[in-house]
């Protein structure tokens, strides 16, 4: 069957093109209601309604945003590096994108089941600080140079912590295969077991999406808009998307890494009923809707508090919490083999 | 094989076209970005040999942390660079000279290896040991770990060692600078900074 090129190149690729959008197209609209959600959210934990008036119940506001900025000038300051003013902004939404290649919607549902997943998504969020600093550098201007700076050293820095909890999640599931790290959470989700650690990552994904209360990078109050403040209609629109679809991203990787992925919270007739993606997408749906509630609660952090907390406290925690578990795993023959 | 072979001359083409352009490009930052193309390219060579692991390691620790501070010191600072290439022509020779040693070199090396015999069955299947089929970083972690094991703690040591070295040559306590203290903040009590004073209307409040 698979023999010539159709069936040896042409179909296969069809096929992958078809999963690619199959999952791009559904982020893309998740992407634009969780700007929605946003508003919403804050606007009810401040006693407001939103944005009520396009559409029923303002469903139609990101469209309508989405379209306004669309049909806006793109604006490339003078003295700005042209072409890499141009990248950063594709850098980033790209970014943001293609992470999801390896995230496991269910058992066998997902793009490229690679056996480095956990490793990929590492890589690829160690990457995003790039469409940043070379925003910032690009646009030649004072604001945005710091906001890049900032936003810099505050994801270097969280990364550290960010790579010792995922090394203590794989000593626990045994693999790096995001659906075996999935399948090893049958019996109870590692968020239980691990529960420092969970609270560590989610703190430290706030501070990697650079959200509230570890936004200084785009600190308004005193960098006006931080690294994007050069740019105008599309170019800022990618960055703007770029930034929402890494949280949805940071969302899905603590629910695979902790909250047990597609699998049901008990594995029980009247929760099995319900498919695997619509957990999914439920507890992704709960960690992101926690990424807008801790934005309502808490002030900004300054920065020297915010590399405090990164480097004293959640590193030699995180080591600690990480020597911790491979001695019980080992001392207790808990080490999982595959 | 087709699409191996194409996708092999396409990551070697750019990963040597970016090179190039590593060393020529006029702005220090583009050099950097070059670079970081460069990485990406090797990361996708190892892909199609297999080496995903490694590939992988390349894109988080080169790529995700050492380019990051490259670019991070190259953007802050503020190099001259028409006057470091005015020097271009005279270095030339001795650089041509070094390029072409290190080349050499690793000719050299490359047309005398020879693999040691418990290693040559592995060679054939890397990803067998012991009849298993492993992942690449199962069969990576088994050598490291156990074969290596000394030959690695010792590049761990060594590590560590220029990691402190670079901390006491770069740490210096300067006087002056303020400093927060949280432990002398929170031993603060209400007698030490709140003074309750009655103040009279046009009387001065006497010790405030």
């Amino acid at each position: 069957m698979a023999s010539g090129f159709w069936g040896g190149y042409a179909l296969p690729t069809a096929i992958v093109v078809g999963e690619v959008i199959a999952v791009v197209v559904p982020l893309l609209i998740a992407i634009a209601y969780f700007t929605y959600a946003e508003r919403k959210v804050l606007a009810f934990s401040q006693l407001r309604k939103g944005p009520n008036v396009v559409g029923p119940f303002g469903l139609l506001q990101p469209i309508a945003d989405g379209v306004k900025l669309f049909l806006k000038e793109t604006v490339v300051p003078s003295g700005a590096n042209r072409i890499v003013f141009v990248a950063a902004p594709m850098v980033t939404f790209t970014l943001a994108l293609v992470a999801w290649a390896v995230i496991p919607f269910d058992y066998g549902i997902v793009i490229a089941n690679i056996n480095v997943g956990i490793l990929y998504l590492f890589a690829i969020s160690s990457l995003s600080v790039y469409g940043i600093i070379m925003a910032g550098w690009a646009s030649n201007s004072r604001y945005a140079f710091l906001g890049a700076l900032r936003s810099a050293a505050q994801m270097v820095s969280y990364e550290v912590s960010i790579g010792f909890v995922l090394v203590t999640v794989l000593l626990c599931a045994g693999s790096l295969n995001l659906t075996d790290i999935v399948m090893a959470q049958q019996h109870i989700w590692f968020c239980i077991p691990l529960l420092p650690m969970f609270v560590i990552f989610f703190v430290s994904g706030l501070a990697e999406t650079n959200r509230a209360p570890f936004d200084l990078p785009e600190g308004e109050s005193e960098l006006v808009a931080g690294y994007f403040v050069e740019y105008s209609a599309m170019t800022f629109a990618l960055f703007f998307l770029g930034e929402y679809g890494n949280m949805i991203l940071v969302s899905a990787m603590t629910t695979i890494l902790f909250l047990g992925g597609w699998l049901a919270p008990f594995g029980v007739v009247p929760f099995t009923w319900v498919p695997g993606p619509v957990w999914l997408a439920l507890k992704v749906a709960f960690v992101c809707f926690c990424f807008l509630w801790v934005r309502a609660t808490f002030p900004r952090f300054r920065y020297d508090q915010l590399m405090r907390l990164g480097w004293k406290v959640f590193l030699p925690f995180s080591l600690l919490w990480l020597v911790l578990t491979a001695g019980v795993l080992t001392g207790m023959g808990w080490v999982p083999v595959r | 094989m087709i699409i191996q072979t194409i996708m092999f001359y396409a990551f070697s083409a750019v990963a040597v076209a970016s090179g190039v352009m590593v060393v020529s490009a006029r702005n220090p930052v583009h050099s950097v970005l070059f670079l970081i193309l460069a990485f990406f390219n090797a990361a996708g060579l190892f892909v199609l040999m297999g080496a995903e692991f490694l590939a992988m390691i390349l894109v988080i620790v080169y790529v995700g942390a050492v380019a990051v501070l490259f670019l991070f010191v190259v953007m802050m600072l503020d190099v001259d660079f028409a006057r470091l290439r005015s020097g271009f022509l005279r270095y030339l020779p001795i650089g041509a000279l070094i390029g072409f040693i290190l080349l050499a070199e690793l000719i050299l090396i490359f047309g005398s290896w020879e693999l040691a015999p418990s290693v040559a069955t592995a060679k054939a299947a890397p990803m067998l040991v012991g009849g298993i089929s492993l992942t690449n970083t199962r069969a990576l972690g088994d050598l490291i770990y156990t074969r290596y094991i000394f030959a690695f703690q010792t590049a761990g040591v060594i590590l560590l060692v220029a990691m402190i070295g670079a901390i006491v040559l770069t740490l210096r306590h300067r006087v002056g600078t303020r400093r927060q203290s949280i432990a002398a903040q929170l031993a603060r009590t209400r007698a030490q900074s709140v003074e309750v004073v009655k103040v009279r209307v046009g009387e001065p409040v006497d010790g405030v």
